[in-house]
């Protein structure tokens, strides 16, 4: 096998990060799904199925956009991944509008997904209502209080919510409800993982599914600036699905910096954090092996990050690889750091970034990068199902109308 | 070989399975409970090992795991309380939990740990047959312990064959496709456990998930050798009184003595 950060091996390792760990009861799944993805992606009719949802429902490809007054400002050429102009808002439905034209081909009736924040969620409820399949969607129930427009935007569109009540009542409890709910439902029923994350073969599925984002980059860099390849290319890492997408045709460039931000919460070492690859140690979580976040005693800790997208206590596989091996820059923001990046942006471009975005921006602020270097940032999603942070946190920014400061 | 072999050499109906959270409700009931659970006639303790997200199980059982945690159950503290077991408990224990402390604990430490104190076997649902057979099963089998394989119906005959290579002790058959604590249909239940008889396995079949009350483990018993009970067995225990003098009377209703 020809030497790749794109893919795991045959039995979905990334060097030592990745795998299957699942309980006897979810085999018959897993097994059907690492069988058959491959071959059902490769099908000329799926293919087609697929370029032209994601062309005329989703709006690809979204634009490659060279922030002006950003990159004045930064000294250096900064490129915007438009992600955030996708149908529903964020990078979420590349996946979503795969799986749920792979859970047709297996013949599933029934769509189970976790959400956090509620993005996943929503891209999920949209391809069901889109194919006319039954969605359940599992949200921590505090979840549920803290992102009520999501809610409303999932039941607008005919999916059931159900709130996760065990453990820590967040993104990694729905994930343990929607994996119960998987083993009670193994014949009719297929799980839309929303990350690079849960067992083999999801991590590449879904890095496959996402990897849209920079193979769009490539060729728009190449007409903008004649060459394919930007010096850096830059993405929040929660679980890491849009980081996987934007960085996967670059992991083999060795010339490419791949930089991957994390949310440090509080800061690193504040106790409030969700910075998985300075806080973790290798475990298994959600079905593989990866950097976890966990007490001495091997129990996992909640993360803490002002974005809920981010408010992970894992990371994908792929990304624990790009991290050990070295391949992968990581960096960490602070919830001010990405406050201040999501106000910089909205007053210097127009654009209101989500929240889990503006910890990537944060990193301009931290790190210095030369005049000719051309960076490529994953612009992931869109900032309006964070207004009411961005009015409470971000109050005093708000106050301040003033676009000369920034 | 162990206590597990010995125990079914001489019995082959009835064997009862109880699964306790180690931990609950107190943090010292550990002991206490296992005394309890051997003196009312079971004829096995499964350990559970708390773990803050155990995937293969029902609220009951994670909702005693987060008071197992709470109450400061680490496994530190279980190897601890489990040094005198032998003093007490002669029926056989085997450990079951979660990949991910055990790794933190270091697995072979792990291993070596719970074949001192006297541990017979060890159950890790989510621990997959490849890495088991290619880095973890061998450290096992060194330290003289019993793996535990779960089947399901949903498992193909082939895989079944190589789960059952793969045990020792006995094999767990999950009554249905299911997390604990789910009602099932005990008719498809036995038709299902009709033909893992058939195969003619090497290992004794524990039917697990669904066995409640008396009746289920009796229809459980017709086409297994025994039958393992976790839920119903917290929830009773799980008074408000922490009270574990529930326990002879729900595990000699179950095997009628």
């Amino acid at each position: 096998m020809i030497n790749t950060y794109q893919h795991p091996d045959e039995r979905g390792y990334y060097g030592v990060f990745g795998g299957a760990f699942i309980p006897e009861m979810l085999h018959r799944n897993v097994e059907e799904l690492q069988e058959r993805y491959l071959q059902i992606m490769g099908e000329a009719s799926f293919q087609k199925e697929l370029q032209e949802l994601l062309s005329d429902y989703v709006g690809r490809p979204t634009p490659l956009y060279l922030a002006v007054r950003l990159s004045r400002k930064y000294g250096t050429n900064i490129y915007l991944k438009r992600e955030d102009l996708c149908h529903t808002g964020a990078h979420k439905i590349n996946n979503t509008i795969g799986q749920i034209l792979l859970a047709e081909r297996l013949g599933k009736k029934r769509i189970i997904a976790e959400t956090g924040a509620g993005q996943h969620g929503v891209a999920t409820a949209t391809v069901c209502a889109l194919k006319g399949v039954e969605c359940v969607v599992f949200m921590g129930e505090k979840d549920i209080q803290r992102q009520a427009p999501n809610v409303a935007r999932m039941k607008m569109l005919g999916a059931k919510v159900v709130p996760a009540t065990s453990g820590s009542k967040t993104l990694k409890d729905a994930t343990n409800e929607a994996i119960r709910d998987w083993i009670n439902h193994p014949g009719d029923t297929h799980y839309i993982i929303g990350s690079v994350v849960g067992p083999h073969p999801y991590p590449d599925m879904v890095a496959r599914f996402q990897s849209v984002i920079s193979a769009e980059i490539r060729k728009q860099l190449k007409e903008k600036t004649g060459s394919e390849l930007p010096t850096h290319v830059l993405a929040c890492v929660g679980g890491g699905s849009n980081a996987a997408g934007a960085f996967f045709h670059f992991l083999d460039e060795p010339t490419v910096e791949i930089i991957a931000i994390e949310a440090a919460g509080h800061g690193v070492d504040s106790g409030m954090s969700a910075a998985t690859t300075q806080l973790g140690l290798p475990g298994i979580l959600h079905g593989s092996k990866s950097l976890l976040m966990q007490t001495p005693d091997g129990q996992v800790v909640e993360p803490h990050s002002i974005s809920a997208g981010l408010d992970y206590p894992g990371i994908g596989p792929m990304h624990a690889h790009l991290y050990a091996s070295g391949r992968g820059t990581f960096l960490s923001a602070t919830d001010e750091e990405a406050l201040d990046a999501a106000f910089e942006l909205a007053r210097l471009e127009g654009i209101i970034p989500a929240l889990e975005t503006a910890h990537a921006l944060a990193i301009l602020k931290k790190r210095k990068f030369k005049e000719q270097d051309r960076l490529v940032f994953s612009l992931s999603g869109r900032g309006d199902k964070d207004m009411s942070t961005y009015m409470t946190a971000g109050a005093e920014r708000m106050d301040k109308n003033d676009h000369h400061s920034y | 070989m162990g206590r597990l072999s010995d125990l079914f050499n001489r019995k082959q109906r009835n064997v009862l399975n109880v699964y306790c959270t180690a931990g609950f409700p107190d943090l010292g009931s550990t002991i206490p409970v296992m005394q309890a659970i051997q003196e009312s006639g079971a004829d096995i303790i499964e350990l559970g090992m708390p773990y803050s997200d155990p995937l293969a199980d029902g609220p009951v059982i994670q909702a005693s795991s987060s008071v197992a945690l709470q109450n400061g159950m680490t496994l530190e503290v279980l190897f601890d309380q489990l040094r005198v077991m032998r003093a007490n408990i002669h029926v056989p224990v085997i450990l079951m939990g979660y990949m991910n402390p055990v790794m933190q604990f270091g697995f072979e430490r792990f291993c070596r740990k719970a074949s001192e104190v006297g541990v017979d076997g060890v159950i890790l649902p989510d621990l997959p047959e490849f890495e088991f057979e290619n880095e973890y099963g061998p450290i096992i089998k060194k330290h003289g312990l019993d793996a535990i394989f779960l089947v399901t119906p949903e498992t193909s005959e082939d895989r079944v064959r190589k789960l059952d290579a793969l045990s020792s002790g006995f094999l767990y058959a999950v009554s249905s496709s299911s997390i604990t604590g789910s009602d099932k249909n005990m008719d498809e239940v036995g038709s299902y456990l009709k033909r893992l008889h058939g195969y003619g396995l090497k290992n004794p079949i524990l039917v697990g998930f669904g066995i409640r009350d008396k009746t289920t483990f009796d229809q459980a018993c017709t086409n297994a050798h025994g039958a393992i009970i976790g839920t119903a067995f917290i929830q009773a225990i799980s008074g408000p009184a922490n009270d574990l003098s529930a326990i002879p009377a729900f595990i000699k209703n179950i095997i009628g003595t």
